[in-house]
């Protein structure tokens, strides 16, 4: 390594510039924010006014409660959809399938979210292709309304996020010897066993790594649970949203986001402990 | 496994491939199809076929050519997306070269702080920057009774807020190729009488191209498609995948459809063309 001369910190300057400017100043004065309370007679003051409020109004916290739990079944169905098709691609496909495989997993994705989300509100509204389908084909008398509830919005959810899942487990999983599931299967492992002890425990980084990127996705989305998702099914961001551009409570505004980072540092770290995985490893791969 | 799959299970597992793939393709070609359907709704049934939703010059079948609200979001989009490319690029290159080329104290926490925007969600992240530079407005404001226009939501603060997060992804694709650099070339370029910036530039910089250009075109993209913190950063010009969103609330025509397709063509292709240099980079 070179001595470090005026060069090194030339080249510190640029990122110290981008990390503090654009990254940690901007989020401490989120956090002072939160704590201002707004009083045009005597004056701003602070405290801990907007947590409380979070914490008075059931349909805040219930929204945060619903989105994370939401965002996990999401994940969890990610992982679930994904596996075996990670699998396929690393272990089973071979040339050409391979590389024709992971590109069609891939170009989906070099396309807008809205367009992805709008090609699924075709797909089910009432007026949509597959309602008029069943229609059609005599299956149904009326048209059928298959958007605007959980089942269509986690639809979307896993297929906007599908991608980060499937990416890191090929990439773990490619290091997997053969020989070693050969061997599971001669020590009289059958199919279940073999997954379970040997590829599962094999995969963890990459699960791991897939986990987080997609639960970050789906807690941060605002396109899917607001187009797809039904008049109750109501998303933290969107209460962020809410109260900074409609309602223009910015401090209310500041406190939720505090709250949301907050939470999601916290499933994040907790996925990371279980799983025995370091963030710099898992993510900056 | 799949040679140990016999009989029921391995048509199991082929069918739910099949299965998979229908699912990714299915919304985007139906958005694609009926880009075509000559009706006022993107919906069954199908009226025919139809050029008029990219050719029509007259309202209700304005197609995308002629939509000047459209038209000028994409103007925005692609404005916005070009000093995005710029500046991530510029500092990716910087950052890279920093955490493989020199060790300091503190270096893995700055490492894990260059990872952070990957955790951060993007309405957070804008509206982070929202309530900074709006501060920052109101106390020059205060102080100088200067009005600073582009620290209020609009181009600046979208292009600022996409940089934010753009630059952790294209350092770390820059990363990634300069850790297959073989440094002792670096050494031969300055043991032949190079400075360290002759070096850089006629020996790292060739090496780096592939993995420079594979970078702009996932910041282009990135930024050209992004939604939640541009939404929060937003002001009187509207980007692309905002405007869409907002006719798409009003009750949209395929018109819609048109600009997804043409939208998805060019990513197409802009992927393609990346993977062709990524290719060539490997054979390296």
């Amino acid at each position: 390594m070179k001595a470090k001369g005026l060069g090194f910190y030339l080249l510190l300057l640029p990122f110290v510039l981008w990390f503090v400017l654009l990254i940690v100043l901007p989020h401490l004065q989120m956090l002072e924010l939160s704590f201002i309370k707004r009083d045009y007679v005597a004056g701003d003051s602070v405290g801990w006014y907007q947590y409380q409020q979070f914490l008075g109004e059931p349909l805040y916290w219930r929204t945060l409660l619903r989105t994370v739990w939401m965002s996990l079944l999401a994940t969890f169905i990610t992982l679930l959809v994904s596996f075996p098709v990670a699998f396929f691609i690393a272990k089973v496909a071979q040339g050409k399938v391979k590389r024709l495989l992971l590109l069609s997993c891939l170009l989906p994705f070099w396309v807008s979210e809205l367009v992805r989300t709008y090609g699924w509100m075709i797909l089910l509204r009432e007026s949509g292709v597959i309602s008029q389908g069943l229609m059609a084909l005599g299956l149904t008398e009326q048209p059928i309304e298959f958007l605007y509830n959980d089942v269509s919005m986690l639809v979307g959810l896993v297929y906007t996020s599908m991608l980060f899942m499937v990416v890191p487990l090929v990439s773990t999983l490619e290091g997997l010897d053969q020989s070693l599931i050969e061997a599971g299967y001669d020590l009289g492992g059958n199919g279940w066993n073999v997954t379970t002890s040997i590829i599962v425990p094999y995969a963890m980084p990459g699960i791991v790594s897939g986990c987080i990127m997609v639960f970050m996705l789906c807690l941060g989305n605002y396109l899917t649970p607001r187009l797809l998702g039904g008049k109750d099914s109501l998303w933290f961001t969107e209460q962020i949203f809410t109260q900074f551009i409609t309602r223009f409570n910015w401090e209310l505004g500041a406190a939720f986001g505090v709250i949301l980072l907050l939470v999601s540092s916290l499933v994040v770290a907790l996925g990371l402990k279980l799983s025995g995985q370091s963030f710099s490893r898992t993510l900056g791969r | 496994m799949l040679h140990q799959l016999r009989g029921p299970a391995k048509s199991f597992y082929q069918f739910y491939m099949v299965g998979f793939l229908v699912f990714l393709a299915l919304p985007l070609s139906i958005v694609a199809v009926f880009a075509f359907n000559d009706s006022l709704f993107a919906a069954l049934p199908w009226q025919g076929f139809t050029l008029d939703w990219f050719i029509g010059q007259t309202e209700p079948k304005l197609g995308i050519l002629y939509d000047d609200g459209l038209l000028s979001s994409i103007a925005v989009s692609a404005s916005i997306a070009c000093f995005v490319t710029l500046f991530s690029l510029l500092l990716a290159t910087a950052n890279a070269w920093l955490f493989i080329r020199f060790d300091f104290p503190g270096k893995n926490w700055l490492y894990i702080g260059l990872l952070l925007p990957l955790v951060i969600p993007g309405v957070i992240l804008g509206v982070a920057i929202l309530v900074a530079s709006s501060s920052l407005a109101n106390s020059i404001e205060n102080s100088f009774a200067w009005e600073l226009e582009w620290l209020r939501p609009g181009f600046v603060l979208v292009v600022i807020g996409q940089v934010a997060f753009i630059t952790t992804i294209a350092t770390l694709v820059v990363l990634a190729r300069l850790r297959k650099f073989d440094f002792s070339l670096e050494e031969a370029a300055l043991n032949l009488g190079a400075n360290s910036w002759v070096a850089f530039v006629t020996v790292v910089l060739p090496f780096l191209s592939p993995a420079l250009i594979g970078a702009a075109v996932v910041s282009f993209l990135m930024s050209f498609e992004n939604f939640n913190t541009t939404l929060m950063l937003v002001g009187s010009d509207a980007p692309l995948t905002i405007a869409m969103y907002d006719r798409l609330r009003e009750g949209s025509t395929p018109v819609l459809n048109a600009v997804s397709l043409l939208l998805m063509l060019g990513s197409a292709f802009i992927a393609l063309v990346s993977m062709l240099f990524d290719g060539k980079s490997k054979q390296d």
